[in-house]
């Protein structure tokens, strides 16, 4: 069974971000990047499902700048077996990437197609619905759980009300929850294993498909500040300023 | 742009995307396996035995050893060992961690460069899987700048060698099955001296903790003491009379991975500082926004620039093979006394929060002098410079 899996290329999760002075989008001039911790735990369950024997190959995929090749070299030290950059300087959204992915699948034909459920720089969560679309694939969003056997997947998803089981054909698309496992960390002869593995690259054009942006971003603003508080010297006049000021009694 | 820790680094045009893949995986090991564990660490004096498994099973103790004793040298360049030092600093490790666990840097390459091959497949395996240590001693209780004088004697009686002496401040002395020990085999000054391994396990070898430090509180330092010893002569490392050699080969190495590793460290100071600053509100605005402390973040993160420049340049010369020693023990200074400064300015931005132990700050701040005095003092590195120099 082939696997592909999705990794992006976002600032770290532990950077905290903060808007251009001119409002156009957040500043990441210097910032660290990483893989998106979503895609992480997309690679570690396909690493899993090739430990267990279910899995016979594992290519990761990543879209984006020249850089990008860093989280695919990451991947591939956590145990995928070879990787694909599609390269592309523009700002890539989530119907660019699914058709890019669709053409992915269209050559290489996995069996199954493993995406974090969202990157926590867009927080879009549409690219892994966007190509069950295109490509007509079931999928099951948000896992936190998934087996496969007999030529069908099940997973288990993380919904409102608790959890909910789909139990979908091959070949599919997962999208990856928090809680689906914990990501490993590489160790340092699988890093320098990694070098070898062999990475193709792509551009948009190669896979026929028009990236440019579709959405417009207005503008980026930093959350309010919170202001500072003040003490009241009774419950009534507590309740005064809920129901006066804050009018929210 | 921000002033984190990864944010205030150089750019530095010499990392490739596996130099980024194996930051991102140390970190991550760092995070999960050391980070939460250092106070505890520093507060019982001591780092558990499984962290060595653990270290090798990561690939850490093997790093830049040669592949026919289990070690991991294909492909790794300087810069793998520099993200090492860099991300222990981060962590605010100022040299504890790296002078315990990862102690064999020091006591291990002699052995590795220098001993007959049947000992090196005897111990080099077994210290890069993590099942022995080993340490390195050359300072004696009478000095250890002046490594031409000293005074642990070995005298050859047929087979053997006759060890007597001591050896004091030695990293991970408690711990170590084998201490590479720089002995006086010949006459006076630096011709007459040797390097010999010696195991502990041997009879007259005794050692103390010097557990109460400054710094390192995890790490096993001791004072040790050999009387009578008798150390078979193939545990000689390179030839009689080299020691001095065997021992100015290791000092550079160790200087480039201190320096690496102040620098990080000056770097985290500054990252928390910052961030503090950031946050905390004084007479109605955020301290960040008081002109004397943002003259001390830009202070901080000036000093913070020469020195990672500095390092980037030497760090280029060790690769190309044309290092300048006088430059590598200048910048040793340069690393140092940012470290230093940046420690102290942190403390003072961070104020009574920095006083209390448990954070990155006070631990760096209380490791600045064994970094200051450790693997070559400042005056030490001053004067080698002079020399170097032709002054």
């Amino acid at each position: 069974m082939k696997i592909l899996v999705a990794v992006k290329r976002v600032v770290d999760y532990n950077v905290k971000v903060r808007p251009k002075s001119d409002g156009t989008d957040v500043d990441i001039a210097n910032v660290k990047m990483s893989i998106n911790p979503f895609c992480e735990i997309a690679v570690e369950e396909a690493v899993r499902l090739k430990e267990k024997g279910v899995a016979t190959e594992i290519i990761a995929i990543s879209m984006g700048p020249k850089q990008a090749q860093e989280q695919v070299r990451t991947a591939l030290a956590l145990g995928a077996d070879r990787g694909i950059l599609v390269e592309s300087d523009e700002d890539l959204q989530p119907l660019a990437i699914a058709k890019m992915l669709k053409a992915i699948v269209e050559k290489e034909s996995p069996d199954l197609v493993i995406l974090g459920k969202q990157a926590i720089d867009g927080d879009n969560n549409q690219t892994g619905q966007m190509l069950g679309a295109l490509t007509s694939m079931p999928q099951g969003t948000f896992a936190s759980e998934v087996n496969v056997a007999d030529g069908r997947v099940s997973v288990t998803r993380e919904i409102d009300g608790g959890l909910q089981t789909v139990n979908l054909s091959l070949p599919a698309i997962v999208t990856t929850d928090l809680r689906l496992n914990e990501p490993r960390y590489a160790s340092l002869p699988n890093i320098m294993k990694a070098k070898r593995k062999p990475m193709d690259t792509f551009t948009p054009e190669d896979l026929g498909v028009d990236a440019t942006p579709r959405v417009k971003t207005l503008s980026v603003e930093p959350p309010a500040e919170r202001k500072a508080g003040i003490k009241v010297a009774d419950v009534a006049e507590l309740v005064d300023k809920l129901k006066n000021e804050a009018k929210v009694i | 742009m921000a002033l984190d820790f990864d944010s205030a680094a150089l750019y530095n045009e010499k990392l490739g995307p596996e130099h980024h893949s194996w930051r991102e995986h140390l970190r991550k090991f760092l995070a999960v396996e050391v980070e939460p564990f250092m106070d505890d660490w520093d507060e019982s004096g001591k780092i558990p035995d499984e962290m060595w498994k653990k270290a090798a099973d990561f690939g850490l103790l093997q790093l830049g050893y040669p592949e026919e004793f289990g070690g991991i040298s294909e492909g790794i360049d300087q810069h793998y060992l520099n993200i090492l030092s860099e991300e222990l600093g981060r962590i605010g490790s100022a040299g504890g961690i790296a002078s315990t666990l990862l102690v064999h840097g020091i006591g291990l390459p002699p052995v590795v460069n220098f001993s007959p091959q049947a000992i090196k497949e005897q111990v080099v395996p077994a210290v890069l899987a993590g099942e022995k240590r080993i340490s390195l001693g050359i300072t004696e209780p009478s000095g250890g700048s002046d490594v031409a004088n000293l005074t642990t004697t070995a005298r050859r009686e047929g087979d053997f060698y006759i060890v007597n002496g001591s050896k004091t401040f030695i990293s991970g002395g408690m711990g170590a099955d084998w201490i590479s020990t720089a002995v006086r085999t010949g006459g006076e000054g630096g011709g007459g001296i040797s390097m010999l391994l010696i195991p502990t396990h041997l009879e007259g070898v005794s050692r103390t903790p010097l557990d109460k430090k400054q710094g390192w509180w995890c790490s096993d330092t001791a004072t040790i003491y050999f009387d009578d010893v008798k150390v078979p002569v193939d545990h000689l490392i390179g030839e009689e009379g080299h020691g001095f050699l065997v021992i100015l080969n290791n000092f550079n190495n160790e200087r480039l991975a201190m320096i690496v590793n102040m620098e990080a460290c000056a770097r985290c100071c500054l990252a928390e500082a910052v961030s503090w600053a950031e946050q905390r509100m004084t007479f109605g605005k955020p301290l960040s926004k008081h002109q004397v402390i943002r003259h001390k973040i830009t202070q901080m993160k000036q000093r913070i620039n020469a020195t990672q420049a500095y390092t980037q340049h030497v760090t280029q010369a060790v690769i190309e093979g044309r290092s300048n020693f006088g430059d590598l023990a200048l910048l040793k200074v340069q690393a140092s006394e940012t470290m230093e400064f940046c420690a102290r300015e942190a403390s003072q931005i961070l104020g009574g929060a920095c006083y209390l132990r448990g954070n990155k700050v006070e631990r760096i701040y209380r490791e600045v002098r064994v970094n200051a005095i450790g693997g070559g003092s400042e005056e030490i590195m001053r004067d080698l410079a002079a020399g170097q120099y032709g002054l």
